[in-house]
C-alpha cells in the first residue's frame, strides 16, 4: 500500500498553495495593474494578496526597442588629436635638436610621430613622457580621469608610437559608456514615458526599451544628436569653405544657410557643459527660441567676452554646425541668454531637453530598432490567450479520452503546472513575450509527456503483474530514467537559447525551461499523490489506465 | 474511455522490414534539402539580412502593386511587399478589425530615422488611414552577429547533446541521436527553402526546440533499448530495437499528438507573428518523431552496439 507521509502532503500543498497565491494577480491583470500604477485610487484588489505581475515584453504591450552602439573609438581618436596638439607645441620648441616633426598616422587608436634626427629620439621620448603624468591633458568633463603612466611609448629608428595601455582603454570605454547611459536616461526620462529600461550591453552597446511608446521618431530625434554646444569667436565669414586656416581655427558650416561658412576659433569661449538650465522660450519677434543660464564661472567668462567684443559676431555651434551667429550688441553680465535659430516650437523644445541633459560623450549609432504598436501587442496577447485556452482544452480532452480517470489526474496536474509557471514568472520577475506564450502552449503539449511515460509503464506492469500498487510503483521507477533523459535534453536546448537568444527569444527559453521543471515536478509528485490517494481510499480491484 | 486502447498493439509492428526504403527516402530528402538550400536559398527576414520591415494595416483595400509603385524609385534599395494573413480573422475582440488588410513591407536600407520617416510619409500620402503596427530595423552589423549567434547556438546544442548522450549511453547512441538531429534540422531548412516562409530569429528558436523535442523522443526509445539489451542478452539487436520501438510506440504517439494539438491551436489562433515559428515546430515534431524511429534506431542497428551491459562495466557509474 502507498505510504502517505505528512511531509510529502505538506510539501505539495505548500507549493500548490503558494504558487496559486503568486499566480493569482495575473488572472486579474487590469485590476492589479491599476492598483500598482495608480496607488491613490482605491482598488478592489485586496492588500493581503501579493500583487506581483508577470512583466509583459515589448512585443505584447507595445513600445520601442533600441540597440545603440556608442562610438567610443571617436573619443579615443579625439584624445590622440588633443595629445598631438600638445606634444607638437612642446616638441616644436626643441626643433633644433629634433629636426622636422611629423604625425604620420592618424588612424585613431595610436599616435605615430616621425622626427628628423633619429639620434636624438630619446630626448623626444623624454619630452613626450612628461605628458604621461599630465592629468590636465585629460581633464575635460566627459573624458574621465586618466591614471598616471597610461601612455605606452615605443620607438623604432626615428619613429615614436604612442598608444594607450589596454587597461586605460577599457577604463575610458567604460566611462564613456556609463556617461552615455546616464545622458540617454536623462533624455528618455524627458519624454515622460513609464518605466524605460536602459542598460549597458556588451562592451560598447546600450539597450533602450521604452514600453508604451507608439513611435520611435521622437526618441531617435532625442538620442541621435550628440548635442555638443559651444560658443565660439568668429574670425571671418565667407560663402566658400576655402579659408586659410591656422592651427587654432576651424571651418564650420551654417545650419540656416547652406552656402555660408564660418571660420571660428577652435577654443570655445564657453560650452554647453557650463549650462545650468535651458528652457524653450520665444525671442522678441515671437519666434521659438531656447533660453539658458550659465554657472557663475562661465557667466563671468561670457560677461568679459561680450564686454570686450561689442559689435562683432559670435557663433553658437551645435554638433559642429553654426545654428546662429548673432552680433554682440551689449555686455551680457548675468550669465543668461537666448539662442535663436530657425526653430519650430518642437525643435526648440527638443533643443532645450538636449541642452539640459548634457552632451553625449560620443556619437551613437542605431544598430537595431523595433517599434511595436500597442494594437498589435494587445492583439498578440488576445491571440496568445485564445491559443493557450483552446490548445489546453484540446490536450485535456485528449488525455481524458485516452486515460480516463488517470487522464483526469494528469489534467489537474497540467493545470497546476500552468499556474506554477505563471507563479515562477511573477516571482522571478521574468518577462513574458509572445514567443514566451508559445513556450507555455508548447509546455502544455509536452508537459503530459512525463505522465504519459509513467502511465504507459504502469499499463505494461499491470499486464505482467497482479498487484496494483506494485505496478504503479514499478511503473514510476522504470519511467524515471526516461523522464530524466528526455527532460534534460530539452533543458539543454532551453539553456542554450537563453544564452544565445535576445529579447523575445529569451522569453521563449525562460517559459520553456520553467515549463520543463514544473512538468517534471507535477508528474512525479502531484499526479503520484492523486494516484496514491485513489488507491488508498478506493482500493480498486482492477486498475484501468 | 473512447480512445483507450487505441494504441494498444497486441501485434508487433516490424519497423525494420521497410526501414531500408525509408533510409533511402531520408537520404534523398536530405540531399534535396541541401540542393534546394543552395539553389533557392532561404527567405531571410531582416534579422539576418538587415533592413527595415514595416507591418501596416488599412481598412481600405490596398493593392500590393500600388504600394510597390509608391515606394520604388525612392532610393530605398530592394523593396518587397507581402500581404499577411490577418491575425484577427478568428478574433472578435481586438483593436484591429477583421476587415483590415495587413501588409509586410521590407526595405533593404536601415539608417534608422530617415527611412522610417520617409516610408511613413510616402505611405500616408497614398493610403491616408494606414496604421503602422510594427516597424523593425536591423543594421548589417547586428544582422551578421545574429546569423553567427544563431549558427553557434544550433551547433552548441548539437554538441552538448552528443556529449550528454555519450555520457549516459554509448557513443553509438550519441551518433544515432545526432544524425537524427541533423536530419531534422536539414529537412526543416529544406522545407523553409521551398515554402518561402520567412527565416528569422524565431525560426532558430524553433530549430533548437525541435532539437530538444526530437531528442526527447529519441532518448525515450534509446532508454528502452538499453533496458531491453540488459534483459534480453541473447536476442539479436534488430529484434531488441524493434521490440523497444513497439514498447514505446504508444507513448511516442500520445506525446506527439498532445504537442501537435497545442501547436495547431497556436498555428491557427496564435496570430501571424508566430505562425512561421509554429509551422517550424509542427514540422519538427512530425520529422522528429519519424527520425527517432527510422533514423536514430536505424543508425544504431548499422553501427552495432556492445552487448555486455554488466555491472562491472567501467561506465556504469555514469548511467544513473
Amino acid at each position: 500500500m502507498p505510504q502517505l507521509s505528512f511531509f510529502r502532503i505538506f510539501f505539495i500543498a505548500i507549493v500548490c498553495f503558494s504558487s496559486l497565491l503568486f499566480a493569482s494577480p495575473n488572472f486579474f491583470y487590469s485590476t492589479v495593474d491599476k492598483k500598482l500604477n495608480s496607488p491613490k485610487q482605491t482598488s478592489s484588489w485586496p492588500d493581503f494578496l501579493p500583487s506581483t505581475l508577470v512583466k509583459l515584453g515589448l512585443d505584447l504591450r507595445g513600445g520601442v526597442y533600441l540597440l545603440l552602439e556608442v562610438k567610443t573609438d571617436d573619443v579615443i581618436r579625439e584624445k590622440f588629436d588633443f595629445l598631438w596638439a600638445n606634444v607638437r607645441s612642446s616638441l616644436v620648441k626643441k626643433r633644433k635638436e629634433l629636426g622636422s616633426i611629423r604625425r604620420i598616422d592618424s588612424s585613431g587608436d595610436q599616435l605615430k610621430i616621425e622626427i628628423g634626427n633619429s639620434e636624438n629620439i630619446d630626448f623626444a621620448i623624454k619630452e613626450i613622457d612628461k605628458f604621461n603624468s599630465s592629468t590636465e591633458l585629460f581633464s575635460s568633463r566627459w573624458s574621465g580621469s586618466v591614471q598616471k603612466d597610461t601612455l605606452k611609448i615605443s620607438s623604432l629608428e626615428n619613429m615614436i608610437t604612442i598608444t594607450f595601455s589596454d587597461e586605460q582603454k577599457r577604463t575610458l570605454e567604460k566611462q564613456v559608456i556609463e556617461q552615455s547611459v546616464e545622458i540617454i536616461r536623462r533624455r528618455v526620462d524627458e519624454t515622460g514615458t513609464r518605466e524605460p529600461t536602459i542598460q549597458r550591453q556588451g562592451r560598447k552597446r546600450v539597450l533602450v526599451q521604452v514600453p508604451g511608446l507608439g513611435s520611435s521618431e521622437e526618441l531617435l530625434a532625442l538620442l541621435g544628436k550628440t548635442a555638443k554646444l559651444t560658443f565660439n569667436e568668429v574670425v571671418s565669414i565667407d560663402s566658400s569653405s576655402n579659408f586659410p586656416t591656422k592651427l587654432d581655427e576651424m571651418v564650420v558650416g551654417s545650419e540656416q544657410n547652406n552656402g555660408l561658412f564660418y571660420l571660428l576659433k577652435k577654443r570655445p569661449v564657453v560650452s554647453g557643459e557650463n549650462l545650468t538650465n535651458a528652457q524653450p522660450s520665444f525671442d522678441e519677434n515671437g519666434l521659438p527660441a531656447v533660453s539658458f543660464n550659465f554657472n557663475p564661472s562661465a557667466a563671468l567668462e561670457f560677461g568679459n567676452y561680450t564686454k570686450d567684443n561689442i559689435g562683432s559676431p559670435f557663433a553658437i555651434v551645435l554638433d559642429n554646425v553654426v545654428i546662429s551667429a548673432p552680433t554682440i550688441r551689449s555686455h551680457i553680465p548675468g550669465g543668461s541668454g537666448i539662442i535663436t535659430g530657425n526653430f519650430s516650437v518642437e525643435e526648440s523644445n527638443r533643443l532645450a531637453i538636449l541642452l539640459r541633459s548634457g552632451a553625449l560623450p560620443a556619437e551613437i549609432e542605431v544598430l537595431e530598432l523595433r517599434t511595436i504598436g500597442p494594437e498589435l501587442g494587445r492583439d498578440s496577447i488576445n491571440a496568445g490567450k485564445l491559443a493557450a485556452v483552446v490548445g489546453g482544452l484540446l490536450v485535456l480532452t485528449f488525455m481524458w479520452l485516452s486515460y480516463g480517470l488517470f487522464g483526469i489526474f494528469a489534467n489537474v496536474a497540467l493545470m497546476l503546472n500552468i499556474i506554477l509557471v505563471m507563479a515562477l514568472l511573477s516571482i522571478l520577475g521574468a518577462t513574458l513575450t509572445l514567443p514566451g506564450i508559445a513556450g507555455i502552449v508548447l509546455t502544455i503539449g509536452m508537459a503530459v509527456d512525463a505522465n504519459v511515460l509513467v502511465f504507459e509503464r504502469i499499463k505494461e506492469e499491470i499486464n505482467k503483474n497482479s498487484n496494483i500498487y506494485n505496478s504503479i510503483k514499478i511503473g514510476y521507477e522504470k519511467a524515471l530514467s526516461s523522464i530524466v533523459d528526455a527532460n534534460v535534453t530539452t533543458m539543454i536546448a532551453a539553456v542554450i537559447l537563453f544564452f544565445f537568444g535576445s529579447g523575445p527569444i529569451k522569453g521563449f527559453s525562460v517559459t520553456l525551461g520553467l515549463g520543463i521543471i514544473t512538468s517534471v515536478f507535477t508528474a512525479l509528485l502531484i499526479t503520484r499523490l492523486f494516484i496514491d490517494l485513489y488507491i488508498l481510499f478506493y482500493r480498486p480491484k482492477v486498475l484501468r489506465v | 474511455m473512447l480512445l483507450r486502447g487505441l494504441f494498444n498493439q497486441s501485434k508487433e509492428i516490424q519497423f525494420f522490414s521497410f526501414s531500408n526504403l525509408l533510409s533511402y527516402i531520408s537520404l534523398g530528402a536530405i540531399l534535396v534539402s541541401i540542393i534546394l538550400f543552395f539553389i533557392l536559398g532561404l527567405n531571410y527576414g531582416i534579422d539576418f539580412r538587415g533592413g527595415t520591415m514595416f507591418m501596416v494595416s488599412s481598412s481600405e483595400k490596398i493593392k500590393v502593386s500600388d504600394v510597390r509603385n509608391t515606394l520604388s524609385g525612392s532610393n530605398l534599395g530592394d523593396v518587397s511587399i507581402s500581404q499577411a494573413t490577418n491575425p484577427l480573422e478568428t478574433l472578435s475582440a481586438g483593436t484591429l478589425t477583421s476587415t483590415d488588410n495587413i501588409f509586410m513591407i521590407k526595405v533593404e536600407k536601415t539608417e534608422g530615422q530617415n527611412i522610417e520617416t520617409k516610408v511613413k510619409a510616402l505611405l500616408l500620402n497614398k493610403v491616408p488611414d494606414i496604421k503602422f503596427l510594427q516597424i523593425e530595423s536591423v543594421g548589417s552589423k547586428v544582422s551578421s552577429e545574429l546569423v553567427r549567434n544563431g549558427m553557434l547556438a544550433v551547433l552548441f546544442a548539437v554538441i552538448s547533446v552528443l556529449v550528454y548522450i555519450w555520457l549516459r549511453f554509448e557513443w553509438q547512441f550519441a551518433l544515432g541521436a545526432v544524425f537524427a538531429l541533423i536530419h531534422d534540422v536539414i529537412l526543416t531548412i529544406g522545407v523553409f527553402s521551398i515554402l518561402r516562409y520567412e527565416f528569422n530569429l524565431s525560426i532558430i528558436a524553433a530549430l533548437l526546440t525541435i532539437i530538444g523535442y526530437s531528442l526527447n523522443d529519441t532518448v525515450v526509445v534509446f532508454d528502452r533499448v538499453r533496458e531491453n539489451l540488459r534483459n534480453f542478452k541473447s536476442l539479436p539487436l534488430l529484434k531488441v530495437l524493434n521490440m523497444s520501438i513497439n514498447n514505446t510506440l504508444s507513448r511516442t504517439i500520445m506525446t506527439s499528438v498532445t504537442t501537435l494539438l497545442a501547436l495547431f491551436a497556436l498555428y491557427f489562433l496564435g496570430g501571424d507573428v508566430i505562425r512561421g515559428f509554429t509551422f517550424a515546430m509542427i514540422w519538427g515534431v512530425l520529422v522528429g518523431t519519424y527520425s527517432s524511429i527510422f533514423v536514430a534506431a536505424k543508425i544504431l542497428l548499422i553501427l552495432d552496439v556492445k552487448r555486455n551491459w554488466d555491472e562491472e562495466d567501467s561506465k556504469a557509474g555514469t548511467q544513473f
